[in-house]
């Protein structure tokens, strides 16, 4: 019996005793899949309006202010605005590719949330082999740019389209590699049980002694979700805005949409993989024991909202790296310090 | 038998402008790119034609000098000050010390404002995003003390003919000098943000290096010249105004990068804070204004020095006109000014009129954009956008 606190309840409630029907499974997961989709895509409206004030505050500026109190209705309008603007095609000869790629894009975005459990009894579904899907799906979450700058007939949407389908590829590796350490140390690919086993540990936190595959987790995560300082695919001040130049209105909002909640996903894996999740480390409760009183959930979305926060610290501090740069350090950095990290891990391991 | 075709690679051109976010205007570069290598850099310029200097033939002097302040609107006060100073030349007018000092301080604090501007698009360009904030917090300081100096902002119109327009106020003064005070702090926290940043240096050491020989053969000027190691400073070789009266020195570069024109640029900031701390120190008394100097009811026609007036004849007919004192007819001269982005000429003939039979003006900006030609080959796209920013361009002063 799954402990899922969404489908036991649906199940209690329709009356359901024992092992569930297949018809009763499905409904049980639509409803999940809803109640996951709305809550982050909400979380996504307000990571822009979060992103907007943090980065203003850095900048002496404000940020949003007009539409709301202190600009809180601002995601809302955007929406809105996006929502009802002319829907623009370019001169293309591929029109279902460009129709196709945004929905793509936010596609592979939005799957990668079906393996995340948000607490331990809070997901869409717990797959033995959690990180793999995830690795899978923003693999393929690559097509959906490369779609996009193919398509959009652009010399400036080709080009970001073809950095940014290197870079993926080329950080996807550097990024698997980091979580190796994860893996071995935890013995597991579930995510569930990897939040398990770091409860074991006084600390419990991988990042603690997998610092080096934090690290190379960390920059690889700003990379695959184009973020700066590896924003080259969408570059303003080189390919004007790159993949997504020639999009507008909603088709151009499911591409945003798409960048923040794999933004979402990454920083969810990293809370998953190296801070405990929805746990705080034995030492602390053990120390104030009141703190076992926070709901798990709480826990995980405060973790991920730091997350988001130090990507928005990075783009407020940070210049943008230049593209053969960005590939040496994929490359010749990153691949070879998970490797290292991947070493010291299972000799660790083996010995003790 | 399976035939190999012999597969031929097509290089890619890309119109880089008039309308993108990084070329400073509507500069448009047509890019031969090779994979992301640039192979061939064509400039193509023109979309902020004015027709200024053949405008100019057809004001009369102290009117022309409205003309010059939308020539490099970051800093419209040091062009202004170009052309009062060729036109003073060309007329023979003096200048009272205490303008001097005034014309001095305020071609430094636009030399400021000037490269604030550069530094904030220059790091945006290169993805700092907060520098641009912060260094455009601190350039409204210098509007505000321009806006009390003259109640104009961007386009002053400060100077005249023969000195400047109005004399300044203690206020004036005392809020200038906490600017002065307040001023290297506020360059060292550009400089936390991208000077010891390993992207920053990845992105602009080694970048765009042009050696003083080829420096000076594209005719560089300017910080662009001096980054280069060419200690080539107007204001040094040819003062003029105050500047033989203060002490500065010329910041130069080694390595000819994008980098040392970069901090070449960040010590002028410094440079320019010293100068005006010295024009406040030393700021003499007297007129600001040369009474007889030609204002802005200066007539087309021939010129008539103020005085002596002719007597008129007793008979009541008109006395013959006087020859022309103020300058044989076609006089030419040539005057240039160190404004902020480099050697800002004016090459002025005059036929004895109130008009000048020639104007043509010798901008920095048009000739560091042709050096963009030769910058370009073999760099990477994203190094045009650096050196965009390191040859420091306005557009309305290459295509006046």
């Amino acid at each position: 019996m799954d402990t899922n606190i969404i489908y036991n309840g649906f199940y209690k409630l329709i009356g359901i005793t024992g092992e569930p029907g297949v018809l009763a499974m499905t409904v049980a997961i639509l409803i999940g899949i809803v109640v996951v989709l709305a809550v982050v895509l909400l979380h996504v409206a307000y990571a822009t309006y979060f992103e907007r004030k943090v980065i203003g505050h850095m900048q002496l500026r404000l940020g949003p202010m007009r539409v709301g109190p202190h600009g809180l209705l601002q995601p809302i309008a955007d929406g809105l605005k996006l929502f009802f603007k002319e829907d623009i095609f370019p001169a293309t000869d591929f029109k279902t590719v460009f129709r196709l790629a945004p929905i793509y894009t936010l596609f592979a975005a939005l799957s990668s949330l079906a393996a995340i459990p948000f607490v331990s009894t809070f997901y869409i579904a717990n797959i033995n082999v959690g990180i793999l899907y995830i690795f899978a799906i923003s693999a393929v979450s690559t097509y959906g740019i490369i779609m996009a700058g193919w398509a959009s007939k652009s010399k400036y949407a080709f080009l970001g389209g073809l950095r940014s389908a290197a870079q993926l590829i080329s950080y996807e590796v550097a990024m698997g590699l980091s979580l190796v350490g994860v893996m071995i140390m935890a013995g597991s690919l579930n995510f569930i049980e990897i939040v398990e086993a770091q409860q074991t540990h006084w600390y419990g936190m991988y990042l603690i002694p997998q610092f080096l595959g934090f690290f190379v987790f960390a920059i690889a995560a700003f990379a695959e979700t184009n973020r700066v300082p590896f924003d080259l695919p969408e570059a303003e001040s080189e390919l004007v805005a790159g993949y997504f130049a020639e999009y507008s209105g909603m088709r151009f909002s499911l591409f945003f949409l798409g960048e923040y909640v794999a933004m979402i996903v990454m920083s969810s894996m990293s809370v998953l993989c190296f801070f405990g999740g929805w746990t705080l480390p034995p030492f602390l409760t053990n120390a104030i024991p009141a703190l076992n009183m926070i709901p798990g959930i709480f826990i995980f979305i405060g973790k991920v909202y730091f997350h988001i926060f130090v990507f928005y610290w990075i783009r407020a501090t940070l210049p943008r790296y230049r593209y053969d740069y960005l590939m040496r350090l994929g490359w010749k950095v990153l691949i070879p310090l998970a490797l290292v990290n991947i070493v010291i891990t299972s000799v660790i391991k083996y010995l003790a | 038998m399976i035939v190999e075709k012999e597969l031929s690679t097509k290089y890619l051109t890309v119109s880089m402008g008039p309308q993108h976010p990084a070329t400073h205007g509507v500069l448009r570069l047509v890019l031969e790119l090779d994979g992301e290598t640039v192979v061939k850099c064509t400039p193509d310029i023109g979309y902020l034609h004015r027709g200024m200097e053949k405008l100019g033939e057809n004001k009369t002097y102290p009117v022309d000098m409205t003309l010059t302040s939308r020539l490099d609107y970051c800093s419209a006060v040091a062009n202004e000050i170009g052309f009062c100073i060729a036109a003073e030349k060309l007329l023979g007018v003096e200048v009272p010390e205490r303008a001097k000092f005034i014309r001095t301080m305020t071609s430094e604090m636009v030399r400021i404002a000037s490269h604030i501007i550069w530094i904030a698009a220059h790091a945006i360009d290169i993805g700092a995003m907060t520098v641009f904030l912060y260094s455009m917090r601190d350039r409204e300081m210098i509007l505000d003390l321009f806006e009390m100096l003259c109640g104009a902002r961007l386009l002053h119109i400060y100077p005249r003919i023969g000195g400047v327009r109005c004399d300044v106020d203690q206020k004036f003064l005392d809020q200038l000098w906490d600017f002065t005070e307040k001023f290297p702090k506020l360059i060292e926290e550009y400089e936390t943000l991208i000077d010891q940043n390993r992207i920053w240096w990845q992105r602009t050491k080694n970048i765009g290096i042009v050696s003083a020989e080829d420096a000076i053969a594209l005719g560089l000027t300017g910080p662009t010249l001096r980054g280069s190691g060419v200690p080539y400073d107007i204001r040094k070789v040819a003062p003029y105004d105050a500047y033989d009266k203060v002490e500065f020195d010329v910041p130069l570069g080694k390595n000819c990068d994008v980098y040392d024109r970069y901090r070449c640029r960040m010590e002028e900031f410094r440079q320019s804070n010293r100068i005006i701390r010295q024009c406040i120190e030393k700021l003499p008394g007297g007129l600001v204004l040369n009474p007889d100097a030609p204002g802005l009811d200066m007539m087309p026609g021939p010129l008539k020095k103020a005085a002596p007036a002719p007597a008129p004849a007793a008979d009541g007919t008109a006395a013959p006109a006087p020859k022309v004192e103020a300058g044989p007819a076609f006089t030419e001269i040539y005057s240039a000014t160190e404004v902020p982005k480099g050697e800002l000429g004016y090459y002025m003939v005059s036929d004895g009129t109130g008009r000048p039979y020639r104007m043509r003006v010798r901008t920095p900006s048009f000739v560091h954009i042709s050096a963009l030609q030769r910058l370009c080959v073999g760099v990477l796209v994203a190094d045009v956008i650096a050196l965009i920013g390191t040859i420091d361009i306005v557009l309305g002063e290459c295509d006046r």
